[in-house]
Protein backbone atom coordinates (compact mmCIF):
# COMPACT_ATOMS: atom_id res chain seq x y z
CA UNK A 1 0.00 0.00 0.00
CA UNK A 2 3.21 2.39 1.00
CA UNK A 3 4.51 1.65 -2.71
CA UNK A 4 1.40 2.15 -4.37
CA UNK A 5 0.48 5.25 -2.71
CA UNK A 6 3.46 6.79 -1.09
CA UNK A 7 1.02 9.85 -0.63
CA UNK A 8 -2.27 8.89 0.93
CA UNK A 9 -3.66 12.50 1.16
CA UNK A 10 -2.28 13.94 -1.91
CA UNK A 11 -4.24 10.53 -3.09
CA UNK A 12 -7.16 11.35 -1.63
CA UNK A 13 -7.32 15.23 -2.41
CA UNK A 14 -6.69 14.36 -6.55
CA UNK A 15 -9.75 11.44 -6.31
CA UNK A 16 -11.88 13.63 -4.68
CA UNK A 17 -11.08 16.69 -6.72
CA UNK A 18 -11.88 14.16 -9.64
CA UNK A 19 -14.79 13.56 -8.48
CA UNK A 20 -15.95 17.30 -8.01
CA UNK A 21 -15.03 18.47 -11.44
CA UNK A 22 -16.76 15.93 -13.03
CA UNK A 23 -20.03 16.66 -10.95
CA UNK A 24 -21.19 12.66 -11.77
CA UNK A 25 -20.14 9.73 -10.83
CA UNK A 26 -20.42 6.99 -13.84
CA UNK A 27 -18.03 3.63 -12.85
CA UNK A 28 -15.86 4.71 -15.82
CA UNK A 29 -15.48 8.23 -14.69
CA UNK A 30 -14.80 6.91 -11.11
CA UNK A 31 -12.08 4.19 -12.31
CA UNK A 32 -10.61 7.12 -14.08
CA UNK A 33 -10.42 9.01 -11.17
CA UNK A 34 -8.56 6.35 -9.28
CA UNK A 35 -6.08 5.86 -11.77
CA UNK A 36 -5.28 9.82 -11.67
CA UNK A 37 -4.98 9.37 -7.86
CA UNK A 38 -2.44 6.50 -8.16
CA UNK A 39 -0.46 8.25 -10.59
CA UNK A 40 -0.41 12.36 -10.50
CA UNK A 41 1.42 11.75 -6.84
CA UNK A 42 4.08 9.55 -8.19
CA UNK A 43 4.80 12.22 -10.84
CA UNK A 44 4.72 14.54 -9.51
CA UNK A 45 6.92 13.28 -6.48
CA UNK A 46 10.28 14.34 -7.47
CA UNK A 47 8.63 18.32 -6.32
CA UNK A 48 7.39 17.60 -2.99
CA UNK A 49 8.97 18.44 0.19
CA UNK A 50 8.21 17.10 3.37
CA UNK A 51 5.58 18.79 4.88
CA UNK A 52 5.72 18.05 8.62
CA UNK A 53 2.04 16.17 10.25
CA UNK A 54 -1.14 17.72 10.68
CA UNK A 55 -1.21 17.18 14.60
CA UNK A 56 -3.97 18.99 15.02
CA UNK A 57 -7.01 18.44 12.73
CA UNK A 58 -10.04 20.02 15.00
CA UNK A 59 -7.61 23.26 14.92
CA UNK A 60 -7.21 23.26 11.63
CA UNK A 61 -10.71 23.34 11.20
CA UNK A 62 -11.27 26.41 13.67
CA UNK A 63 -8.03 27.93 11.88
CA UNK A 64 -10.27 27.25 8.92
CA UNK A 65 -12.91 29.11 10.18
CA UNK A 66 -11.00 31.78 11.83
CA UNK A 67 -9.49 32.72 8.05
CA UNK A 68 -12.60 32.50 6.47
CA UNK A 69 -14.24 35.15 8.62
CA UNK A 70 -11.17 37.53 8.32
CA UNK A 71 -11.29 37.33 4.50
CA UNK A 72 -14.95 38.82 5.23
CA UNK A 73 -14.01 40.90 7.77
CA UNK A 74 -10.75 42.39 5.32
CA UNK A 75 -12.74 42.67 2.11
CA UNK A 76 -15.08 45.07 4.00
CA UNK A 77 -11.82 47.45 5.28
CA UNK A 78 -10.43 47.61 2.19
CA UNK A 79 -13.45 47.67 -0.32
CA UNK A 80 -13.79 51.25 2.24
CA UNK A 81 -9.95 52.21 1.92
CA UNK A 82 -10.39 51.91 -2.04
CA UNK A 83 -13.24 53.91 -2.46
CA UNK A 84 -12.15 56.19 -0.05
CA UNK A 85 -9.69 59.39 0.13
CA UNK A 86 -6.85 57.30 -1.07
CA UNK A 87 -4.13 60.19 0.32
CA UNK A 88 -5.10 58.58 3.97
CA UNK A 89 -3.46 55.16 3.04
CA UNK A 90 0.51 54.49 4.15
CA UNK A 91 1.63 51.52 2.12
CA UNK A 92 4.44 49.54 3.66
CA UNK A 93 6.40 46.71 3.20
CA UNK A 94 7.16 45.03 6.36
CA UNK A 95 9.16 42.15 7.31
CA UNK A 96 7.96 39.79 9.42
CA UNK A 97 10.66 37.86 11.48
CA UNK A 98 9.17 34.28 11.33
CA UNK A 99 9.38 31.32 14.29
CA UNK A 100 8.88 28.43 11.71
CA UNK A 101 11.55 26.84 9.91
CA UNK A 102 9.64 25.05 7.53
CA UNK A 103 9.59 26.27 3.61
CA UNK A 104 6.12 24.13 3.52
CA UNK A 105 4.43 25.73 6.39
CA UNK A 106 5.84 28.97 5.27
CA UNK A 107 4.57 28.66 1.77
CA UNK A 108 1.07 27.95 3.68
CA UNK A 109 1.02 31.42 5.71
CA UNK A 110 2.56 33.65 2.69
CA UNK A 111 -0.56 32.36 0.74
CA UNK A 112 -3.26 32.76 3.97
CA UNK A 113 -1.45 36.63 4.17
CA UNK A 114 -1.98 36.88 0.73
CA UNK A 115 -5.30 35.91 0.74
CA UNK A 116 -6.24 38.30 3.07
CA UNK A 117 -7.03 41.55 1.44
CA UNK A 118 -4.98 44.46 2.28
CA UNK A 119 -1.70 42.35 2.46
CA UNK A 120 0.41 40.56 -0.37
CA UNK A 121 3.43 38.08 0.76
CA UNK A 122 6.77 39.11 -1.60
CA UNK A 123 9.25 36.71 -0.11
CA UNK A 124 10.31 34.23 2.33
CA UNK A 125 14.32 34.77 2.79
CA UNK A 126 15.16 31.56 3.83
CA UNK A 127 18.52 32.30 5.44
CA UNK A 128 17.06 34.85 8.08
CA UNK A 129 13.61 33.41 8.31
CA UNK A 130 12.00 36.90 7.08
CA UNK A 131 8.86 37.15 5.40
CA UNK A 132 8.48 40.40 3.20
CA UNK A 133 4.99 41.18 3.29
CA UNK A 134 3.49 44.50 1.39
CA UNK A 135 0.22 45.97 3.00
CA UNK A 136 -1.62 48.34 1.65
CA UNK A 137 -2.45 50.38 4.68
CA UNK A 138 -0.27 49.81 7.62
CA UNK A 139 0.08 53.10 9.86
CA UNK A 140 1.69 50.64 12.33
CA UNK A 141 3.76 48.14 10.92
CA UNK A 142 4.67 46.58 14.22
CA UNK A 143 1.23 45.86 15.02
CA UNK A 144 0.61 44.14 11.48
CA UNK A 145 3.91 41.82 12.76
CA UNK A 146 2.03 41.01 15.59
CA UNK A 147 -1.27 40.15 13.76
CA UNK A 148 -0.02 37.99 11.44
CA UNK A 149 2.54 36.36 14.01
CA UNK A 150 -0.41 35.65 16.57
CA UNK A 151 -3.44 35.28 14.53
CA UNK A 152 -1.58 32.76 11.80
CA UNK A 153 1.48 31.68 12.21
CA UNK A 154 1.29 30.49 16.15
CA UNK A 155 -1.78 28.14 15.06
CA UNK A 156 -0.24 27.07 11.78
CA UNK A 157 3.07 25.95 14.32
CA UNK A 158 0.19 24.50 16.82
CA UNK A 159 -1.54 22.54 14.12
CA UNK A 160 1.35 21.28 12.46
CA UNK A 161 3.91 20.64 15.78
CA UNK A 162 6.83 23.07 14.26
CA UNK B 1 -37.21 26.99 -6.69
CA UNK B 2 -38.57 28.55 -3.27
CA UNK B 3 -38.29 32.17 -2.99
CA UNK B 4 -36.09 31.87 0.25
CA UNK B 5 -33.32 30.39 -1.76
CA UNK B 6 -33.96 32.60 -4.82
CA UNK B 7 -33.67 35.21 -2.70
CA UNK B 8 -30.29 34.32 -0.68
CA UNK B 9 -28.83 33.38 -4.65
CA UNK B 10 -29.36 36.89 -5.81
CA UNK B 11 -28.27 38.60 -2.53
CA UNK B 12 -24.88 36.04 -3.14
CA UNK B 13 -24.74 37.18 -6.81
CA UNK B 14 -24.98 41.22 -6.12
CA UNK B 15 -22.54 40.41 -3.40
CA UNK B 16 -19.92 39.31 -5.74
CA UNK B 17 -20.65 41.62 -8.22
CA UNK B 18 -20.00 44.69 -5.90
CA UNK B 19 -16.56 43.42 -4.84
CA UNK B 20 -15.44 42.18 -7.91
CA UNK B 21 -16.49 45.68 -8.98
CA UNK B 22 -14.68 47.20 -6.13
CA UNK B 23 -11.40 45.38 -6.87
CA UNK B 24 -11.48 46.51 -10.26
CA UNK B 25 -12.06 50.39 -8.20
CA UNK B 26 -9.12 49.74 -6.56
CA UNK B 27 -7.02 48.64 -9.36
CA UNK B 28 -7.87 51.54 -11.66
CA UNK B 29 -7.64 54.37 -8.50
CA UNK B 30 -4.76 53.00 -6.51
CA UNK B 31 -1.50 54.90 -7.33
CA UNK B 32 1.40 52.17 -7.76
CA UNK B 33 1.94 48.56 -8.95
CA UNK B 34 1.95 47.26 -5.41
CA UNK B 35 -0.62 48.75 -4.15
CA UNK B 36 -2.67 47.72 -7.27
CA UNK B 37 -1.94 44.19 -6.51
CA UNK B 38 -4.33 44.75 -3.41
CA UNK B 39 -7.52 44.93 -5.98
CA UNK B 40 -7.52 41.96 -7.91
CA UNK B 41 -6.78 39.76 -4.82
CA UNK B 42 -9.83 40.81 -3.05
CA UNK B 43 -11.69 40.30 -5.85
CA UNK B 44 -10.95 36.96 -6.15
CA UNK B 45 -11.25 35.53 -2.60
CA UNK B 46 -14.64 37.51 -1.70
CA UNK B 47 -16.13 38.54 -4.92
CA UNK B 48 -15.92 35.29 -7.15
CA UNK B 49 -16.16 33.14 -4.10
CA UNK B 50 -19.66 34.57 -3.21
CA UNK B 51 -20.79 34.32 -6.88
CA UNK B 52 -19.28 30.25 -7.12
CA UNK B 53 -21.27 29.92 -3.58
CA UNK B 54 -24.67 30.96 -5.47
CA UNK B 55 -24.13 28.95 -8.19
CA UNK B 56 -23.42 25.67 -5.87
CA UNK B 57 -27.05 26.64 -4.17
CA UNK B 58 -28.57 27.32 -7.35
CA UNK B 59 -27.66 23.98 -9.44
CA UNK B 60 -28.64 22.20 -6.51
CA UNK B 61 -31.69 23.08 -5.71
CA UNK B 62 -33.36 23.12 -9.03
CA UNK B 63 -34.47 19.61 -10.16
CA UNK B 64 -31.22 19.88 -12.46
CA UNK B 65 -30.12 16.95 -11.10
CA UNK B 66 -28.53 16.08 -7.84
CA UNK B 67 -25.71 18.50 -5.84
CA UNK B 68 -23.36 20.26 -8.06
CA UNK B 69 -20.20 20.72 -6.44
CA UNK B 70 -18.17 21.72 -9.15
CA UNK B 71 -18.11 25.18 -7.51
CA UNK B 72 -16.00 23.59 -4.99
CA UNK B 73 -13.07 23.00 -7.01
CA UNK B 74 -13.14 26.19 -8.69
CA UNK B 75 -12.96 27.81 -5.49
CA UNK B 76 -10.15 25.54 -4.66
CA UNK B 77 -8.16 26.09 -7.23
CA UNK B 78 -8.72 29.60 -7.28
CA UNK B 79 -7.44 29.65 -3.52
CA UNK B 80 -4.20 28.28 -4.64
CA UNK B 81 -3.44 29.71 -7.42
CA UNK B 82 -4.47 33.62 -6.55
CA UNK B 83 -1.25 33.77 -4.02
CA UNK B 84 1.10 32.23 -6.42
CA UNK B 85 -0.07 35.09 -9.33
CA UNK B 86 0.62 37.92 -6.67
CA UNK B 87 3.57 36.77 -5.42
CA UNK B 88 5.42 36.29 -8.72
CA UNK B 89 3.76 39.67 -9.46
CA UNK B 90 4.98 41.18 -6.62
CA UNK B 91 8.29 39.65 -7.10
CA UNK B 92 8.61 40.66 -10.48
CA UNK B 93 7.72 44.29 -9.82
CA UNK B 94 10.22 44.50 -7.20
CA UNK B 95 12.98 43.10 -9.71
CA UNK B 96 12.65 45.98 -11.67
CA UNK B 97 12.34 48.67 -9.69
CA UNK B 98 14.76 48.15 -6.80
CA UNK B 99 15.83 51.73 -5.83
CA UNK B 100 13.52 52.93 -2.74
CA UNK B 101 13.13 49.48 -1.51
CA UNK B 102 14.07 48.48 1.60
CA UNK B 103 15.13 45.37 3.27
CA UNK B 104 13.98 42.46 0.06
CA UNK B 105 15.93 40.15 1.21
CA UNK B 106 17.61 39.04 -1.74
CA UNK B 107 18.25 42.26 -3.94
CA UNK B 108 21.66 42.08 -3.94
CA UNK B 109 22.17 39.24 -6.15
CA UNK B 110 18.66 41.01 -8.35
CA UNK B 111 20.77 43.54 -10.44
CA UNK B 112 22.28 40.13 -12.66
CA UNK B 113 18.65 39.03 -13.40
CA UNK B 114 17.37 42.21 -15.23
CA UNK B 115 19.85 42.67 -17.51
CA UNK B 116 18.01 40.10 -19.48
CA UNK B 117 20.13 39.60 -22.23
CA UNK B 118 17.07 37.45 -24.53
CA UNK B 119 19.83 36.15 -27.22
Amino acid sequence: MRHLLPRPWLSLTVFVLWVLITNAASLGLLLLGGLLAIVVPRWTQAFWSNPPRLVRPWQALRFLGVFALDIVTANWRVARQVIGPLHRLSPAFVEVPLDLRDPFIATLLGSIVSLTPGTVAIDVDRQRWVMLVHALDAPDPQALITEIKLRYEMPLREIFAC
Amino acid sequence: MSPLSESVIAFLIVLGALFVLLGSIGLARLPDFLTRLHGPTKATTLGVGAMLLASAIFFTSDGHGGISLHELAILFFLFITAPVTAHLLAKAALHRQQAGVAGAGDTPDAGAETADSGT
